[in-house]
């Protein structure tokens, strides 16, 4: 007799609870591309690339191009490029001027009173408009023909530098995420994480003051580093020891930890941002690999969240994780040593906490103990719209990024769409409690199943 | 099929006609029709998974029917909770006792009829109204004591009262007696006829024939989500109610095969903690011994003292002879010692885990290499010992929780044997189970004895004790009462009376 109950639940219902969040992203994504679709213009290299053949085409026979542009890295390029492109041995000759309007001024005078030289000015969009105004006031220059690149229609939320700018925000949140997932999927919590920040970017930025400051070498830095993950380590394994050994409730031990966190971090910094960092300092938190452009905060995330799915999903220390959550005096009666569970993954949360402030502290080239305030909230939204179940025992790591990047979308597509900051607010509450209300849905979906 | 119950004088007060509930990917309930009568005590039986369950949720509102109709006291009616069930005069004594600990007898027979939150109790004419209910039931009970306190049987007297206390016509228990002892079943028999006597109909749910047809009127019996018909209590006897649920005839009810033990592997001397006292026992290969004793005796607390799972205040536990330290259930694992505990969805599954997951979490240190499982060595034994055990599921995926008292019992068993355990301790290893995967349970406990496993079964069945053990120590208020040697030639009496004391 087939047992009527042992069905597989249907593949949409499976797809539909398992990567129900990810749909979620996806339709953010792609709402905030509809959203932001404007018209782009085209600098740099680019706009080089989209000028040139409109000069060298021979719509401009013997005509100079006057190369115009307003300083600043990517106008830079754009003449270089530009310059390159239409010098050929063919092409007509070429003069670049860039910097501020006094000296476009001066270099478009000295053309006018060149006399009878054909000109043509190849700009960007950005200059356009003062290259004209520079042209009116020269009597011999008015006619001169302004070139600039047609601008093209595409989603801002999707150039790439806005796409790099998620990541790179969201970094931080996401890589204590990860350490707050295994907490929360064992049933616990770790409020201290945002002070943890600030204690690690004030520690990390002393240490390195304190060998050598402006001037510390790698070494020295690296080194800091390490001591401010190992010393958050600690904090975390002591809140472990707390909940474990003690049978403090989670919330409560790392209430009192969150505090004496924050007020060594003002302690130790006396209250005062600690800057005097070396200028190579940034390269975590600013710095990107030199192929694709992604920042190493990204890429170091990536990696954390890689071996955390793995350590989660494949190891025996993971399966214990998601049973001690699941039902502790189960998992203690087989055998589990269930509070050197508990203790792993505190510390584990307070050392990935620890590294947070670091890459922050990066980002910012400096630690202040006002670092992290209310990251903790944020960051147990990250999981919980993830779909990890507070209650313990569910949710998955990849789950947490998803969650993580919902929030990070939310945020750079209200900002885009020029939504002010307290409505942000009230639309990411709105989202944080959508999600806890489809995770009490599935459960009960699930509660209902139970027949007999 | 045939229904041989005639129309009885008695009006129905209950009556069900052709119920369905489906869940998602499930259908529960195909066809249940039933009828109860006012003052009548009418048993569901059947298998687990037959869908008394749910049937008996969609009667007390906690499940609305897809399909079919419901009358109660003549009119038709369509529950929108359990609360709109109760208002109507149905109330549901459920297998998890719904009283909030806390509070006193008095406030949880009160709770949520306290008439507007604001409104102020009155504490005097309360508490008369306890009395005289509980008078009613024939219980002493303190109105004002803590419900905690109070043992299983005796909160759910408290439950009763709750319901006559909201002037319910029909009482619904879910195996009201799965947590009793033998004297409290005959207390909680008696206040049943006692309410059949004052008109109020009872519908209850059970796996225990004897006690269905000790105290039934008549028995409806579900299989495979439909009613096959209700008969009179005295028409039928154990064996046709047991052939008509599993629809196949059962062989003789325990397949015991007695041998001589071979050499003693556990012993415990003097073993005091919790309510056990001064309690010493042996368990010798190949032998299952047997530990009868009324609930609260320290049957259980004997067992979580040899697993390492509470603290020894004193004694000792020799394996082979030798005193080992165990401090913890994992050093008790590590030394081949193992617990089937009697609580399978609080203290044996995870029950959001899958069942693979479940069946590994003693055992990943087997199929581990440098941290990581080996998930095909880890999936290979699962699939050997699901099949070896004859576990019904729908993969490795599936969770515990959707899992069959059955299944999930023998899940747990799996668990150990993929150990090689050589010491098991069984704690009420039938309770929930139905009858055919009770055979099931009973075979392997022979097939391990077999196998020169020293077995200790814990068990408030007294047919179950008798006829599995080949020995019986039978405990009394945390001490040993006395030991049957002969298993075989024992009688409940012989057992009760030690029990008893």
């Amino acid at each position: 007799m087939p047992d009527p109950r042992v069905r597989r639940p249907a593949l949409l219902s499976r797809l539909a609870s398992g990567y129900g969040m990810l749909g979620v992203l996806l339709l953010l994504a792609a709402f905030f591309s509809v959203a932001t679709i404007q018209e782009q213009h085209r600098e740099g290299e680019a706009a080089a690339r989209a000028l040139a053949p409109r000069l060298t085409r021979g719509a401009f026979p013997g005509a100079t191009v006057v190369i115009v542009g307003r300083g600043g890295e990517a106008d830079a390029r754009f003449a270089e490029a530009l310059a390159r492109r239409v010098q050929g041995p063919t092409g007509p000759s070429a003069i670049v001027v860039i910097g501020d309007p006094a000296t476009v001024r001066a270099a478009l005078q000295r053309l006018a009173a060149g006399g009878a030289m054909r000109c043509v000015v190849a700009t960007t969009e950005a200059s356009a408009g003062i290259v004209a105004d520079l042209l009116s006031s020269f009597p011999a220059l008015t006619g001169t023909p302004v070139l600039t690149p047609a601008p093209y229609r595409w989603p801002t939320f999707l150039l790439p530098d806005n796409l790099r700018n998620v990541a790179n925000q969201i970094a931080v949140i996401a890589i204590l995420a990860v350490g707050m997932t295994m907490v929360i999927v064992t049933g616990g919590i770790d409020l201290s994480v945002g002070s943890l920040i600030a204690l690690a970017a004030v520690v990390a930025a002393s240490l390195v003051g304190g060998m050598g400051g402006e001037s510390a070498n790698t070494l020295a830095m690296v080194a800091a580093g390490a001591a401010t993950l190992v010393m958050c380590g600690a904090i975390g394994a002591f809140s472990g020891v707390m909940v474990a050994h003690f049978a403090i409730p989670p919330f409560i031990a790392t209430l009192g930890v969150m505090q004496v966190a924050s007020g060594l971090a003002y302690i130790i910094s006396e209250g005062r941002p600690v800057y005097r960092l070396p200028q190579s300092f940034v390269a975590l938190g600013r710095g990107a690999d030199p192929l694709l452009g992604i920042p190493y905060a990204v890429i170091l995330m990536a990696a954390l969240y890689g071996a955390a799915h793995v350590l989660m999903s494949r190891t025996a220390l993971g399966r214990y994780i998601y049973a001690v959550g699941g039902n502790e005096e189960a998992a203690r009666l087989a055998g589990v040593r269930v509070r050197h569970v508990q203790l792993f993954v505190y510390a584990a949360c307070g050392t990935l906490a620890g590294l947070g402030g670091v890459v922050m502290a990066s980002q910012l080239r400096s630690g202040a103990p006002t670092y992290g305030l209310m990251y903790e909230l944020y960051v147990i939204a990250a999981v919980v719209v993830g779909g990890t179940s507070l209650s313990g025992g569910q949710g998955t790591v990849p789950g947490t990024l998803v969650g993580a990047f919902i929030i990070a979308v939310i945020q750079n597509g209200m900002n885009l769409t020029q939504v002010e900051s307290y409505t942000q607010k009230v639309v990411l509450g709105v989202v944080i409690l959508g999600a806890v209300l489809l995770d009490r849905i599935k459960q009960r979906g699930r509660g209902r199943r139970v027949a007999g | 099929m045939p229904s041989p119950a005639g129309e009885g004088a008695a009006a129905g007060l209950l009556r069900l006609d052709r119920v369905r509930k489906a869940f998602p990917g499930v259908l529960a309930v195909r066809e249940a029709s039933l009828e109860v009568k006012g003052g009548e005590v009418h048993a569901l039986v059947g298998e687990n998974g037959a869908g008394k369950s749910t049937l008996i949720r969609v009667v007390t509102g906690a499940h609305a029917p897809d399909g079919g109709g419901i009358e109660f006291c003549g009119r038709p009616v369509r529950w929108s909770s359990p609360r709109a069930a109760l208002q109507g005069g149905i109330a549901a004594i459920y297998q998890e006792l719904d009283l909030v600990p806390d509070l006193s007898v008095r406030a949880n027979l009160f709770l949520g009829r306290e008439g507007g939150a604001l409104r102020f109790l009155a504490a005097d004419e309360e508490r008369r109204r306890v009395r005289e209910v509980l008078t009613r039931l024939g219980v002493e009970i303190d109105p004002d004591e803590r419900t905690g306190n109070l043992d299983v049987a005796r909160r759910q007297l408290v439950a009763i009262a709750r319901a006559l206390l909201a002037d319910a016509r029909l009482l619904v228990m879910d195996e009201p007696t799965a947590a009793l002892a033998t004297a409290e079943v005959e207390r909680l028999f008696a206040v049943m006829r006692a309410l059949r006597g004052d008109g109020i109909g009872i519908l209850f749910v059970s796996h225990r024939l004897d006690e269905v047809l000790a105290v039934a009127d008549r028995v409806t019996v579900m299989r495979d989500g439909a009613t096959l018909g209700t008969w009179q209590a005295f028409e039928v006897d154990r064996e046709r109610l047991v052939a008509l649920m599993v629809g196949r005839p059962l062989g003789e009810e325990f397949p015991k095969v007695r041998r001589s033990p071979g050499a003693e592997v556990l012993a415990v001397r003097n073993l005091s903690g919790g309510r056990v006292r001064d309690v010493s026992f042996s368990v010798s290969e190949g032998e299952v011994v047997g530990i009868a004793g009324l609930v609260g005796a320290g049957r259980t607390d004997l067992a979580r003292l040899v697993f390492g799972a509470d603290p020894m205040e004193a004694g000792e536990v020799l394996l082979d002879g030798r005193p080992v330290a165990i401090g913890s259930p994992r050093d008790a694992i590590r030394h081949g010692v193992c617990l089937l505990t009697e609580d399978r969805k609080g203290q044996g599954l995870v029950l959001g885990l899958s069942a693979r997951d479940n069946f590994s979490l003693p055992n990943l240190g087997r199929w581990t290499r440098h941290g990581f499982v080996r998930r095909g060595e880890e999936l290979a034994a699962f699939e050997r010992f699901v099949a070896g055990l004859r576990i019904r599921l729908a993969g490795p995926e599936q969770p515990a929780r959707d899992l069959s008292g059955g299944n999930q019992q023998k899940l747990l068993l799996a668990r150990w044997l993929a150990r090689d355990s050589r010491v098991l301790i069984f704690d009420e290893p039938t309770r929930g189970v139905d009858v055919g995967a009770k055979r099931e349970i009973y075979l392997l406990i022979n097939e391990l004895a077999a196998r020169g496993k020293a077995v200790v079964m814990i068990s408030s069945e007294l047919p179950e004790v008798l006829g599995m053990s080949d020995r019986i120590l039978v405990m009394r208020r945390g001490r040993v009462a006395g030991e049957i040697r002969e298993a075989a030639t024992a009688t409940q009496q012989q057992v009760l009376a030690m029990a008893v004391g």
